[in-house]
């Protein structure tokens, strides 16, 4: 809502030095969101005057039309001589009264004016347009006056062009502040000034001559006021206070009628709909649509009704989408295109917030109407909105008012709202008193009566306040927030982070420390990203949850995987000349159930069954918590120590196990086939001990890496953390520290290339014995040395007793009863023997 | 050698003389200082104390003196050898001390050489500002409560006292998800707040209830500079017997002071939220100008628009119809909610310009910001 200062000021008398920066101050304390407090006219400066053109001349030769002009502007240019001006538009002709701004005058900009030599003449000065004086910018032609305005005569007042504009979002539950009537009311409690009310007028009381209505749906329009106008100078204009006030309201003056009508509406608050009555075939009904019923509305749009929608019809059917847009076949007649409209019917209705929203929202229309009908319009201002259009046309258009008012009211019980005259204080948390409730209530526009316990009727304007924590509110708020001590409240003792929080703290702090950074990226994706993963056409990371409305149609769905997002990163990160890369991130994936349902909206009124509540979590997708990796580059650098290394799988198998160790959880690793992997070096991750499959890791398949522009060799990992930590992190018994020597003793054994390390690590631990402390893998050798399809692996064992010093023998035994198991298991040849 | 003879006087073997004695004492001394490399201290070592040594044959001849003589000689020998062995000794620690200062001097390095050798991480800023968040309450006594990112529309809007029709509704551009006939009945949505978060714990637990909760949150804005449609929160409720506005007031104040420092100002405007009642906006004075640049075109503020003030977040008194919808009695237990925007509060507190940077997952823009925030 746009509010004009100079206009607030007719309504509450503001101290004269309050600047519109002030006024939003209070009003922003009382909760007005003030958005912006525009300067209009701040750098502007005259002379700008009123002029009368004397005469043009068309100048040739120019590529576009160049008009040379003689402008009578009195004496404001100090010699009463006509003023010599190069104009570039042709809306205009001689006799006209125009706008015009001398030598040494500021425009909006700033602009400066001077005197000047152009198309071969001398222009001292300009014919304005509104956009050039800031009055607007819906059409370049330059700006004619009406006629009785005396040339050099002062524009900037004549135009009101120096004003404060205040721009406030209003929130749902102020639909009143939508118009001058009701942020003059808010500003006058702020300055504790009267208000004089422009919904205040002598109206007539309803008779039965009036225009004919008819409501059928009583629950839909529960007032229905309608005025007639007759004998209305269909070739009227708008005069400049009233075009004026539009524009900087942000409101374009289209012709009269209308303008009279967005001008009330802005002024009272009560949408209102012009007829041309001429047009209107018989008696007023407001009623439902029928399935199928069409209407075209002011637009031009031919739309097609639903049964819910809310219709102004007459003999010929619908008229009017009711609340939301007129139609158009009975739409004010513009006196440009043929007889104007010279009798207008002046609806001014009250409809169901509920009925209107929807219908704006079905018809993508949302009006000007519609947003005040939705947060709620008084229903006691449409008769004084009516008389005030009807004053309007009376005086502007030299218009007669029929004798006849039509105002059809459903009966409306008075809303009383029971409240106790502290609770205001309880919930704030501070002291007011009764009286000062008692008066708060009052100043809004409450009838109050009673002491401890509070009779309060909320004004007709107020449909927001129903019930005690409304009134409880408004106190509050009008006492001031600022106003309102502070304290703390006395918490119980808390129980800290869960476990889960604490490890998933734990993970990102993790990767972190070994070279990660992190990165969050959007959940969106669409089929092309498992496309380039390469994923089979049945793959269950295809099966997505999708978004009726996403922000981009080729990403309708939500991530089953974190891999695309996170590789998209690495691209981006490597595109920017970022090579060598470690990043991680971790969030949810959305994966959708078995059984797909929808979830119940169960009332609200108290709390729902937990049957119901089960049906919501039924209703939507399991969203584990991943966390994955990507590198490339070097993930040890080279330098002046010497020699780094190239990022490669066993990276991205690492930075599991760190993830891993971060949770407490032991990782088994086997070979794995999935997609995106490469299917020779991907890593199958499992909770030691368990089958669960907890994620993949290892270098991606040749084909994703081409397919997204990623560096050679790019590795990767994912795992759900859920599963990692499903069964808790392991409890750490504390070792025996044994204090006798270790013996150490080496063993090489030769397997096929295709048995695991892991298996025969396994094989080597399990025959060792208890006397094995630790057994580190320490070389893999190929080569014709050890045959062609096998491999050589070197493993360097640790020995120690908990109560001895072992004996060569001891050792040698065991390392023994090691490699024995080593070769009965994977059939593994000692090297060297 | 002789044999011992009991008349014989010691005077009269050469070795024993005194004077010999301190001669050959004088020429070790001298052999040792005048050594200037451990390899000739060694040299002088073996020449003046080895078995052929001067000293050493002296001592040889005490053994054939009459008793009552050797007490004397041994006497003499030894203090000559005391004092060779203490000039020996002397010597040995300071050339030593010479070596190792040279051989350290040799080992000296460039220490101001750059070393990146092993690769450095960070975690993501927006991560850390939630943490440190959570960690304020957790210490005030709170728990930190997660729920997921797609939600049940009742628990997002409906439990919220945001009904169908409810024009708040619409002012929140929702991303729907698709019911499995492919329409948007599923009555279900990304959430767009953290709120049903609260309503869920609501329905979870019995008050009091002191709990935070952080996490992602969606709208269909398209992303810009100060937009994204992905972003996060951090929104914090306590429900309890006696809960005032007054509380609301001071958790925030304490908040604002761990989070950003003490001294300056909280603005506190009425505003509306379904959810709250009353509700307001907390605008926070702003830290680089402290409102000088309001009105001052000579001073503008980049980070508060020369508007003066941040806005922080909203928050309320919980309406009380939430709490009958999550089944707490209004007329036992009142509450207050809050909620921040961690993005916006990253770029105040951080001067982030460009919330792109925040979503783009450069490693540069992360790296500065390490482990804690
Ligand atoms: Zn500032």
């Amino acid at each position: 809502m746009r509010v004009p200062l100079s206009w607030l000021r007719e309504y509450v008398d503001l101290p004269a030095g309050e600047t519109g920066r002030d006024v939003a101050e209070r009003l922003v304390r009382a909760g007005l969101e003030v958005e912006t407090v525009e300067q209009l006219g701040g750098d502007l400066k005259g002379p700008l005057v009123v002029g009368e053109v004397l005469s043009i001349e068309e100048l040739t030769g120019f590529k576009k039309p160049i008009r040379h002009c003689f402008v009578n502007v009195g004496d404001a240019n100090g010699t009463g001589e006509p003023q010599e001006i190069v104009c570039g538009a042709t809306n205009f002709a001689v006799g006209d009264k125009v706008v015009v701004v001398l030598p040494g005058a500021v425009l909006p900009g700033p602009f400066p004016i001077s005197a000047r030599q152009t198309y071969g003449q001398t222009s001292a000065g300009m014919i304005c347009s509104a956009r050039e004086l800031g009055m607007g910018d819906d059409h370049d032609g330059i700006i004619v006056l009406p006629p009785e305005f005396e040339p050099g005569t002062d524009a900037i007042e004549l135009l009101q062009l120096v004003d404060e504009v205040l721009d406030i979002a209003v929130t749902p539950d102020r639909g009143y502040c939508l118009s001058l009537r009701g942020v003059a009311r808010e500003a006058a409690a702020a300055y504790g000034l009267p208000l004089a009310d422009p919904a205040l007028l002598d109206v007539p009381p309803a008779n039965s001559f009036g225009y004919l209505v008819k409501v059928a749906d009583p629950a839909g329009c529960d007032r229905f006021v309608a005025r007639t106008v007759v004998g209305v100078d269909p070739t009227a204009k708008s005069p400049i206070w009233l075009q004026r006030r539009l524009q900087k309201a942000g409101i374009r003056p289209i012709s009269l009628t209308v303008d009279i009508t967005n001008y009330v509406m802005l002024e009272v608050g009560q949408p209102l709909h012009a007829y041309d009555k001429q047009r209107v075939e018989g008696p007023i009904t407001v009623r439902r649509a029928e399935q199928g019923e069409t209407l075209t509305t002011l637009d031009g749009v031919k739309r097609t009704l639903s049964a819910e929608d809310l219709l102004i019809c007459d003999n010929s059917g619908p008229i009017g989408l009711a609340g939301v847009m007129g139609g158009a076949s009975t739409e004010i007649l513009d006196p440009a295109a043929g007889p104007g409209t010279t009798e207008v019917i002046i609806e001014a209705a009250h409809f169901d917030a509920v009925a209107i929203a929807r219908a704006a929202k079905r018809h993508k229309l949302p009006s000007e109407a519609s947003k005040r009908f939705e947060r709620g319009v008084d229903p006691e201002a449409a008769r004084a909105a009516a008389q005030r259009a009807v004053d309007l046309l009376v005086l502007i258009a030299g218009g007669t008012a029929e004798a006849g008012v039509t105002d059809i009211a459903a009966p409306h019980p008075v809303r009383t709202i029971t409240i106790a005259a502290d609770l205001p204080d309880r919930v704030a948390g501070t002291a007011y008193g009764r009286e000062t409730v008692t008066r708060r209530l009052q100043e809004i526009g409450c009838s109050v009566a009673g002491a401890d316990i509070l009779e309060v009727t909320p004004p007709t304007w107020r449909p927001d306040l129903t019930d005690p924590y409304d009134l409880a509110e408004e106190v509050i708020r009008l006492e001031g927030y600022d106003n309102v001590p502070a304290r703390m409240p006395n918490v119980p003792p808390g129980k800290g982070l869960t476990e889960a929080q604490r490890t998933h703290r734990r993970i990102g702090v993790a990767l972190a420390g070994a070279g990660y950074v992190e990165v969050n990226n959007y959940p969106f994706l669409g089929e092309s990203a498992f496309e380039a993963l390469g994923l089979e056409p049945e793959d269950r990371r295809r099966r997505t949850v999708k978004l009726v409305n996403p922000l981009n149609d080729e990403e309708p769905a939500l991530r089953t995987t974190l891999l695309p997002g996170l590789l998209g990163a690495l691209r981006r990160n490597v595109g920017r000349g970022n090579t060598d890369l470690a990043i991680y991130e971790t969030g949810t994936v959305f994966l959708p159930k078995d059984e797909l349902t929808v979830a119940p909206r169960p009332a609200v009124d108290h709390r729902p069954s937990n049957e119901e509540l089960a049906e919501l979590d039924a209703a939507l997708p399991d969203q584990p918590r991943r966390v994955a990796v990507a590198l490339a580059g070097e993930r040890l650098p080279s330098g002046w120590w010497g020699q780094g290394a190239q990022a490669f799988w066993a990276d991205a198998v690492e930075a599991a196990r760190t993830v891993a160790r971060a949770a407490g959880v032991e990782l088994t690793v086997r070979q794995g086939q999935q997609a995106p992997w490469h299917p020779g070096r991907c890593a199958e991750l499992l909770v030691a001990g368990t089958d669960r499959v907890v994620g993949h890791a290892g270098e991606l398949h040749p084909r994703v890496v081409k397919a997204l522009g990623l560096p050679a060799r790019t590795s990767a990992m994912e795992v759900d953390i859920d599963l990692l930590t499903a069964d808790g992190a392991e409890k750490v018994n504390g070792p025996a520290v044994s204090g006798f020597p270790v013996a150490t003793q080496d063993v090489a054994l030769i397997v096929d290339a295709a048995v695991p390390a892991a298996d025969v690590e396994a094989a080597l631990r399990s025959g060792a014995g208890e006397l094995l402390e630790a057994i580190r893998l320490f070389d893999v050798f190929t080569g014709e040395q050890v045959g062609e399809g096998r491999k050589s692996l070197a493993y360097a064992l640790r020995f120690r007793a908990a109560d001895r010093t072992l004996t060569a023998e001891e050792a040698t035994a065991a390392r023994e009863a090691a490699v024995a198991e080593a070769v009965a298991r994977t059939g593994a040849v000692l090297r060297g023997a | 050698m002789s044999a011992p003879n009991k008349s014989y006087d010691p005077v009269e073997v050469e070795a024993l003389k005194p004077e010999v004695v301190e001669q050959a004492r004088d020429e070790a001394v001298a052999a040792f200082a005048a050594a200037s490399t451990l390899d000739e201290l060694k040299q002088a070592k073996v020449a003046h104390t080895g078995d052929r040594s001067a000293l050493s044959l002296a001592n040889r001849e005490i053994g054939a003196l009459p008793p009552h003589a050797k007490a004397a000689a041994g006497k003499l020998i030894g203090q000559a050898r005391g004092a060779v062995n203490q000039a020996l000794a002397k010597r040995q620690v300071e050339l030593e001390a010479e070596r190792d200062a040279r051989v350290l001097v040799e080992e000296a390095v460039d220490v101001t050489l750059p070393y990146d050798r092993a690769p450095r991480g960070a975690r993501h800023p927006l991560t850390t500002l939630a943490e440190r968040i959570e960690d304020t309450f957790v210490a005030m006594g709170y728990q930190v409560a997660e729920g997921p990112e797609v939600e049940a529309e009742w628990l997002n809007f409906d439990a919220l006292n945001l009904g169908p029709d409810h024009p708040a509704r619409s002012m929140q551009d929702t991303f729907f998800v698709q019911a499995p006939d492919g329409s948007a009945d599923s009555g279900v949505v990304l959430r767009t707040q953290t709120s049903p978060v609260q309503a869920r714990t609501l329905l979870d637990r019995e008050p009091p209830v002191y709990v935070v909760c952080p996490g992602r949150v969606y709208r269909t804005d398209e992303l810009d500079a100060t937009h994204t449609p992905v972003f996060r929160q951090v929104e914090g409720l306590a429900v309890d017997e006696g809960i005032t506005f007054a509380d609301l007031k001071g958790t925030i104040e304490v908040l604002v002071e761990k989070l950003i420092g003490g001294g300056l100002e909280l603005r506190w405007r009425p505003s509306y939220f379904p959810f709250t009642e009353p509700s307001a906006e907390i605008d926070l004075q702003c830290f680089v100008c402290r409102g000088e640049s309001v009105g001052n075109p000579d001073r503008p503020c980049r980070t508060c628009s020369s508007e003066g003030w941040i806005e922080l977040g909203g928050c309320g008194v919980v309406n009380p119809r939430v709490l009958v919808a999550c089944g707490v009695d209004p007329n036992r237990y009142s509450g207050f909610a809050f909620g921040l925007g961690l993005e916006r509060i990253l770029m105040n507190r951080h001067n982030v310009a460009d919330m792109r940077d925040m979503v783009e997952g450069d490693v540069r823009f992360t790296l500065p910001f390490g482990m804690e925030i």
